[in-house]
């Protein structure tokens, strides 16, 4: 028997006890263009046709430097690398809508944001490259790569913060996936934006995957937008496959920002490649499901868009694709070209002046480099694992 | 059988889950897909989903339920992904798991593994090669294991789930598929707290641990041909530290260098030069030589084969300190 305080019964009557849930609250996908190409005319952004060839265009860019990208890395000459097929709208309708001021913190599969933002593809190719130098992300507002997912969250929200501290009209943008959303710097980072009412705007990506983990296992929550409420924070959802969608709700989320309103954007996509070029996806995912999902092409959905109102005729796309192909063969010799450092280069950058000791263990190992250069040899041809 | 280190890890894991029902095996991608390096492949497949799960993106919530599902009787054996992701779970591991026996005078304890790959080499991105060994070694009441053959990482990762505390198991992953050899079949343990005498020798002791240890060997082997007789001790566990196997041979040699992969300055190295300095110094005929990682990140992938020391940097140390 079980004679504690608590062993009474609970009521068995209703008291009035009614818990929120999840299903309380409706959260909306908004959506300009639907996949079978008919719009919603109140809804077109107010951008000029040429704004409008460049979505295009830079949505192409991002398909072409992604399989270019990944035919490199199969032939040894890029590490690791993390392709954004099937989220173009999502990565072009997002870039499009910032501002040259405003600082981008990179997940990795945004290359055209970034060219867009003012990266070279060259560097761009050298930091795959794993190339040091890449890292300072020259002529742009680019912060380093979060890697380590989530990571970024927080340093975006002391970007903002520093931006409102300055006075400035720009932003932080942190691009992240549907993983990040897991991590306790996701949600100390979100809930630092809204106490700071930092102009900042977090864009989710949500591909549907972290690496073999689909979204309904990465979080109870129907969706990452309703998270910005238990923040404080404004909330979007939008269909990530849809440029104008994408590209509206970022530049609301941008408005609102500017206000003091950071802002959480869920731009719903789909991972349509490897997780990256080290994964094996059939391991965990039906090819029906990839089926489907090439059915919501962002690119041709937007294509049809175009065509639907007249301005597909004013595009080449064999010319575009030309160009491209060449930009990127372009920033391959560059790339190539780039005289790497000697060994001085990972000893700098780590102290604004290098220590004694630090100092010398690069004299030394610079001495031995003279004494035993069958060194390099071992370096050149170890097994990579 | 034949197998790697990775080969064997997912051995002692097929072992240990038959053996003990309270096992369960959680982490990133390691039931679908059976892991990133697939060490837990084939688990779900045998154990079900119950005891072999997919974890959301959460460090935090991956050691700290760890620890709470273990005050519960189970035996968790956790995955990080890699240990360069560690760090955001250095919290639940100081905090909680580290003391809980401590902190509750052995009223709740913490029998867990938490299983991650560590180590450079293997051209990976940033984050994914640091070797912090000795940060966690530093924490008392943590276990730090770090096994360098196919052998030993099934006879100690059954140990290390069997072991009443909390086992921090760092996994050389730029060899988990570099070597070879015939380990037991079944399940056997191998005792954590215990080095190995790789090699026995004269000359010098040459101690090293992980994926160091194969350098360590071959650098070795080069100067056998020069009349080095060295003794290599392989240090298998970082804590608790077998001082005596350490002490014992530096008695007998005189002359020691210590190989680690970690940064150089507070890497575990010092930990042992001090060990000596307390209990061999009147022995010593050489000043303690350490080869080790520079105090810099390891770097991006063009040059990161320059920060792990090769055998040519592990000879001119052995050298310099026989000819001492
Ligand atoms: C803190 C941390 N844990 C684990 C990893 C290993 N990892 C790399 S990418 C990834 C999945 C990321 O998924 P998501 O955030 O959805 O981004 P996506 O790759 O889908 O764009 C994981 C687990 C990591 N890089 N960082
Ligand atoms: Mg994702």
């Amino acid at each position: 028997m079980d004679n504690s305080p608590q062993s009474i019964s609970p009521p068995s009557v209703d008291v009035g006890v009614d818990p929120i849930s999840q299903g309380d609250v409706e959260i909306e996908t908004y959506q300009v263009v639907r996949p079978d190409g008919s719009f919603d005319a109140d809804r077109v952004p107010d951008v000029d046709d040429e704004a409008l060839r460049d979505l295009y265009r830079w949505m192409l860019l991002q398909r072409v430097y992604d399989n270019r990208a990944t035919k490199l890395q199969r032939r040894g000459r890029l590490g690791t690398v993390a392709s954004g097929r099937g989220q173009e709208a999502a990565i072009i309708g997002s870039g499009f809508a910032l501002s040259q001021d405003d600082w981008i913190f990179p997940y990795g599969r945004e290359a055209g944001a970034l060219l867009m933002h003012g990266l070279s593809m060259r560097d761009l190719l050298l930091y795959w490259r794993g190339i040091e130098d890449a890292s300072k992300m020259e002529g742009a507002n680019i912060f380093g790569m979060a890697i380590s997912i989530g990571s970024h969250i927080p340093l975006a929200t002391g970007k903002a913060w520093g931006m409102q501290l300055a006075g400035e009209e720009s932003i932080a943008f942190a691009n992240l996936g549907d993983g990040a959303t897991s991590t306790g710097a996701f949600h100390e980072g979100m809930n630092f934006a809204g106490v700071l009412d930092a102009p900042a705007v977090y864009f989710c990506q949500n591909n549907q995957y972290a690496i073999s983990l689909p979204f309904e296992k990465q979080t109870n929550a129907d969706t990452v937008a309703q998270k910005a409420l238990a923040y404080g924070v404004d909330g979007i959802r939008v269909d990530g496959n849809d440029v104008l969608a994408v590209y509206n709700a970022v530049s609301k989320a941008r408005e609102r920002a500017l206000e003091g309103n950071p802002v959480l954007v869920e731009a719903v996509t789909y991972r349509r490649g490897a997780h990256t070029t080290s994964d094996d996806p059939t391991r965990y995912r039906s090819e029906e499901e990839v089926d489907e999902w090439e059915k919501r092409d962002p690119l041709e959905r937007y294509q049809a868009f175009l065509e639907e109102t007249g301005r597909w005729d004013d595009i080449d796309e064999e010319a575009i694709r030309e160009e491209v192909e060449e930009e990127f063969s372009a920033a391959v010799d560059a790339a190539d070209e780039f005289e790497e450092r000697g060994i001085e280069e990972i000893f700098s950058y780590l102290h604004e002046e290098t220590p004694p000791e630090l100092q010398r263990q690069l004299e030394e190992f610079r001495e031995l480099l003279e004494e035993r250069p069958d060194m390099y040899e071992y370096i050149e041809t170890r097994p990579k694992g | 059988m034949n197998a790697t280190i990775i080969q064997a890890v997912n051995d002692a894991l097929h072992e240990e889950m038959g053996n003990d029902e309270q096992t369960v095996v959680f982490g990133q991608d390691v039931a679908e897909s059976g892991g990133v390096f697939r060490a837990t492949e084939g688990l779900k497949e045998e154990f079900g989903g119950e005891r072999v799960l997919d974890t959301p993106l959460s460090e935090i919530a991956i050691v700290g339920s760890a620890v709470g599902l273990a005050t519960h009787g189970f035996r968790p054996i956790a995955e990080i992904q890699f240990s360069g992701f560690l760090p955001p779970a250095f919290d639940q591991l100081v905090t909680n798991a580290s003391r809980i026996r401590w902190r509750t005078r052995g009223e709740l304890t913490a029998p867990m593994v938490v299983r991650t790959p560590y180590g450079a080499g293997v051209r990976a991105l940033e984050h994914h090669s640091e070797s912090l060994e000795s940060i966690y070694g530093h924490v008392p009441g943590l276990k730090v294991a770090i096994p360098s053959t196919p052998h030993d990482a099934k006879g100690m990762l059954i140990s290390a789930i069997r072991d009443p505390d909390p086992v921090l198991f760092m996994e050389p992953k730029h060899v988990y598929r570099s070597y070879r050899e015939d380990i037991d079949e079944g399940t056997y343990t191998e005792p954590l707290g215990e080095a190995a005498v790789r090699q026995e020798g004269e000359d010098l002791t040459v101690i090293s641990w992980g994926a160091m240890m194969h350098q360590t060997l071959e650098a070795v082997e080069n100067l056998a041909d020069k009349g080095v007789d060295a003794e290599v001790i392989d240090l298998r566990t970082i804590s608790p530290l077998d001082k005596e196997t350490i002490v014992e041979s530096v008695k007998k040699t005189g002359r020691c260098v210590v190989v680690h992969e970690a940064a150089k300055t507070g890497g575990f190295g010092a930990e042992i030069a001090a060990t000596i300095n307390d209990e061999a110094l009147m022995y010593l005929e050489a000043p303690i030589e350490r080869v080790a990682g520079f105090d810099v990140p390891v770097p991006l992938l063009s040059m990161e084969d320059y920060y792990i020391p090769p055998p040519p940097r592990i000879e001119e140390a052995i050298k310099d300190t026989v000819a001492y």
